[in-house]
Formats: C-alpha cells, sequence, structure tokens
C-alpha cells in the first residue's frame, strides 16, 4: 500500500467545482406538487382538510367568545378570528415543515447534486398552496360579514407576500440548524403554541395594555394580522411604518436565513 | 485536452459519534475541543479521468469508494484538496433517490427528471421513452407501493439513462432488474460510452464492469493503493492477502 499523506495538500483556490445543471424552477414546481399531493393523497377528505382544520378553529372560538366569555362586542367575530387565524396557520405550519423539510428529504440531499436550498423553499410554498385556500375561505367569510372590495386591498399581496418571505428565512435557518440539533422541531412546536397566544388572533390589539404594545409590534405575525384586520375588516389602509417594519423584517430574516443555510450546508452530508 | 474530472488531494473525514447528541454531549465537546477522533474516509486522493474514458473504483466495503463518487458529484465537501469537472455531470448514486411511494409512476418519472436537471420540455419529449425502456406501463399510473422493488429499480433507472450527461456516475446500481433488463442497461452504457462519454463506476463485483470500463483504481482505508489497466488491477485486488 501506498503511504498514506498525514498532510493534506492545502485547498486551492477551487477552480469549476462539480455544478448541477437542471432547470431550477421546474424541478421547484416539481417539489411544490409533490409536498402538496402527498399530504393529503390517501385522507379520503383529501383537501378539504385545508378548510376543515381553519373552520374548527373558528367554531370554536366563536362559540367561546360569543357564548362563554360574552364581553366581546364584535359583531363580526367569525371573520375577525380567520383574519388572525390563517396567517397564523400558515405561518406555523410553514414554519414547522419547513423546518424538517431537511431531515426528511435526507436521502434526496445526500444523492442528488441539487443546490439544497431548494429543499426548504419548496416545502414553504407548498404549503403557501394551503394559504391561498384558507384566503378564500376568508374572503367568503368577510362578506359574509357584509364588508365589500376596497381600494386598500391592494396591500394585501404586500403583506402576504411579506409572510412568506419571512417564514422562506425562518425555514432556511431552522432546517440547517435542525440537521445538527434535532431537537429544533420541538423546539418550534412548543414556540408556535406561545406564538398563538401572543399574536391577536382572538382578541383585538386594543385591548393590548400600552406598556406591552411595542413588543407586540416587533412580532411580524402580529403585525400580519393587524394590517390584514385594517385592510378587510375597518376598510383602512395599515399604518405606513407597520408597512415598512414588516417588508424590513421579513428581508432581514431572509437574508440572516440564507446566510447561515450558506455557513451551515458545509456538512449537510456529515450530518444527514 | 482538459481531464473530465481530476482530483487533487482530496481528503475527507468524519467525526466519530457525529449525528445527534444529547446536550450533555454538546457540552462536553465544547471543553474537549480538538480532542475529536477522527476517521478518514478519504486520504490524498488524486487522480485525473480523460474525456471517453471508463474508470472502475474498486475496494472492499468501507473503502471509500461511495465517499469518493459523492466528492466527485459534489455532494459531499472534501476537507482538503480539489476536484474539478467539465460538463455534465450525472450521479446515480441510489436509484430513485427521490422517489415516493404515495404517487404514482407518472408523478414520480416527472419529479425524478426534474431532480436529475432534465428540463421541462426535455422530459415531455423522453417520457413515452422513459415508460418504453422501464417496461411497466401497466403499471405506470398506479402509486409506487404498489410496485415490485425490481419495478421500481426499472423506472429509476430508465429515467436515469435518459438524461444523456457527459460524465456518468455509478455506484453499484448496475444489476437491477431481471437478466434481460440488465442486458438492456448494459447495452444503454455501452452505447454512452461509444458516444465518448466518462464513466466512472463502483464495483464489488469486478467482472461487472469489465466490458464498460478499461482503467480500474482500487481503493483501501480512503487511499488509492493501484491505478492501472482494468485487468491488471484486477487481477491484483483479488489476489490480495486476506484482511487481518
Amino acid at each position: 500500500m501506498t503511504a498514506p499523506a498525514s498532510q493534506p495538500v492545502p485547498s486551492a483556490a477551487k477552480p469549476t467545482a462539480p455544478k448541477w445543471h437542471g432547470q431550477y424552477s421546474f424541478l421547484l414546481w416539481q417539489l411544490v406538487a409533490k409536498d402538496f399531493k402527498v399530504r393529503y393523497r390517501n385522507m379520503s377528505l383529501g383537501v378539504f382538510w385545508s378548510l376543515l382544520n381553519p373552520l374548527v378553529m373558528m367554531g370554536v372560538l366563536w362559540f367561546l367568545f360569543t357564548h362563554i366569555f360574552t364581553n366581546a362586542h364584535n359583531p363580526n367575530f367569525a371573520a375577525f378570528v380567520l383574519c388572525g387565524l390563517v396567517p397564523f396557520n400558515f405561518f406555523s405550519l410553514a414554519w414547522t415543515t419547513g423546518t424538517t423539510s431537511l431531515v426528511e428529504n435526507a436521502p434526496l440531499i445526500k444523492r442528488v447534486p441539487v443546490a439544497r436550498e431548494i429543499v426548504p423553499l419548496a416545502a414553504v410554498l407548498s404549503i403557501g398552496i394551503h394559504l391561498l385556500i384558507q384566503i378564500c375561505l376568508l374572503f367568503v367569510a368577510v362578506f359574509l360579514a357584509g364588508k365589500g372590495v376596497n381600494r386598500y386591498w391592494l396591500w394585501l399581496p404586500y403583506v402576504w407576500g411579506c409572510e412568506v418571505v419571512f417564514v422562506c428565512g425562518l425555514a432556511l435557518m431552522c432546517s440547517s440548524l435542525n440537521v445538527y440539533i434535532r431537537d429544533m422541531r420541538y423546539a418550534i412546536e412548543s414556540l408556535s403554541v406561545v406564538l398563538f397566544w401572543m399574536v391577536p388572533i382572538f382578541y383585538s390589539f386594543s385591548i393590548v395594555p400600552a406598556r406591552y404594545r411595542e413588543l407586540y409590534q416587533l412580532n411580524p405575525v402580529a403585525a400580519l394580522v393587524l394590517a390584514g384586520r385594517n385592510i378587510l375588516l375597518d376598510g383602512i389602509p395599515p399604518p405606513a411604518p407597520l408597512l415598512i417594519k414588516l417588508l424590513a423584517s421579513s428581508t432581514l430574516v431572509f437574508v440572516a436565513g440564507f446566510a447561515t443555510f450558506r455557513a451551515l450546508r458545509r456538512r449537510f452530508y456529515d450530518y444527514l | 485536452m482538459n481531464p473530465a474530472v481530476e482530483l487533487h488531494g482530496i481528503s475527507k473525514y468524519f467525526y466519530r459519534h457525529t449525528g445527534r447528541a444529547l446536550l450533555r454531549k454538546h457540552v462536553e465537546g465544547l471543553f474537549r475541543h480538538g480532542r475529536k477522533e477522527r476517521f478518514y474516509a478519504l486520504k490524498d486522493v488524486s487522480f485525473r479521468v480523460e474525456p471517453g474514458e471508463g474508470v472502475a473504483l474498486i475496494g472492499t466495503n468501507g473503502a471509500g469508494k461511495s465517499t469518493l463518487l459523492s466528492v466527485i458529484a459534489g455532494l459531499a465537501e472534501p476537507d482538503a484538496g480539489w476536484v474539478t469537472a467539465s460538463g455534465r455531470i450525472g450521479a446515480l448514486l441510489q436509484l430513485g433517490a427521490g422517489f415516493h411511494t404515495d404517487l404514482t409512476g407518472v408523478e414520480n418519472v416527472w419529479l425524478n427528471a426534474a431532480l436529475l436537471g432534465l428540463s421541462h420540455r426535455r422530459t415531455a419529449e423522453v417520457f413515452e421513452s422513459i415508460v418504453d425502456f422501464a417496461g411497466i406501463e401497466d403499471f405506470i399510473d398506479e402509486p409506487l407501493r404498489t410496485y415490485s422493488s425490481g419495478m421500481v429499480m426499472r423506472l429509476a433507472f430508465s429515467v436515469a439513462v435518459h438524461m444523456d450527461p457527459d460524465i456518468f456516475i455509478i455506484d453499484e446500481v448496475l444489476a437491477v432488474g431481471d437478466h434481460a433488463f440488465q442486458v438492456k442497461c448494459r447495452a444503454k452504457i455501452q452505447e454512452f460510452k461509444r458516444a465518448g462519454k466518462t464513466l466512472i463506476a463502483v464495483s464489488h463485483a469486478a467482472a461487472g464492469v469489465a466490458d464498460v470500463c478499461e482503467r480500474a483504481i482500487w481503493l483501501e482505508h480512503g487511499s488509492v493503493v493501484r491505478d492501472g489497466a482494468l485487468a491488471e488491477v484486477v487481477a491484483a485486488y483479488e489476489g490480495r492477502p486476506a484482511a487481518p
């Protein structure tokens, strides 16, 4: 046997390292479609679960706050709750699914030389299809509450777009951490529960004591809910500082998530 | 001419007991930094493969063959050294790596084609040919979990041979399906070789690659033991002293 060199050759500037030469848009679409189809493929109710989940939750909250705690003076309580639930559901489901996506697609990561960022992004976007379905439900509730379309609806794609970018950033960050620390998943499930209470889903922002308001405004999910209610129920544009903060925090989280992913992906192969 | 693949001083190590660890282990690791036991999967491997060459990697289990293929395919990053490749790499390291058992054959073909780097248009063009080559038309609309393992392999191999790479990297997947299908696979790979493409294949059973490779590299404990003409290296490998 030749003598094994104990001093490896120092890494030179890498010339053309092997790359994947496929079509990213086609692959992204195939992965999104896969995640979406697989989710409800073997269920007799299929994709209807996407509508049933928020409906059940809304029903419970509506019953509680109109029949048990009758101090909620809100005639449009159903629409009010859905304005909070729809973005929150997307946020929490996309965050958990995105986080576990790398570990769940380990065979793919280890065997196919494709840019790994695409896996958590596809996971989030496939939950985005559920967001679209639930948004339709939200619109129905808004119309039933007697509210119509107003020109501020033009802000809705911006607000929900910010949310998708925000969750993509979180998914990139947490999925790469989850490769090394597999507890991430449970930590995030617990955090989601905390957030459910810390986001004004079934109560209005106005009952939050003044000293906590600053804290609430730092939470992008809360900001999303507030902006959505302003547009859909109050018929007013969301305050400009809120819209700016939303864009800034989403971009920041996305950049941070991307950087974390880049820094950690070097050893994915060894840990998956 | 540029080499198809060139490796220069490639080393790759793993830490023992990596993977999932309790918090206690993480904390202990902080205090014992730098004392983790390293295990070299590849140690200072250098060679170049010219375009059109067929190279067989041989060696015992754990010799580093699969890790080496992963490094060439750009899946695992080496800890030292560099690797270059000129041309499209088609890595067939595990058949059906992207397959999902709940999706139908058709859906899996599309997904796998996208993963292997085919464009949307190209997939549409070769779709018929993929299904034809696999020879499982009757089952193509059924979910994959109803397939026998041989059928899954046939479908996966069929998608893979349609990606038409310049450099084909194969990890012990030549022995798929029944005899008739194996003959078909071999014919496809020979056709591929004749078209002047490069082939790097792993094989335990050295005879299995004799007709498509003319050169062999024998790896042991992550290092190249011998690199030369297939017959000569295989003879040396088979006549090796029994492992202790």
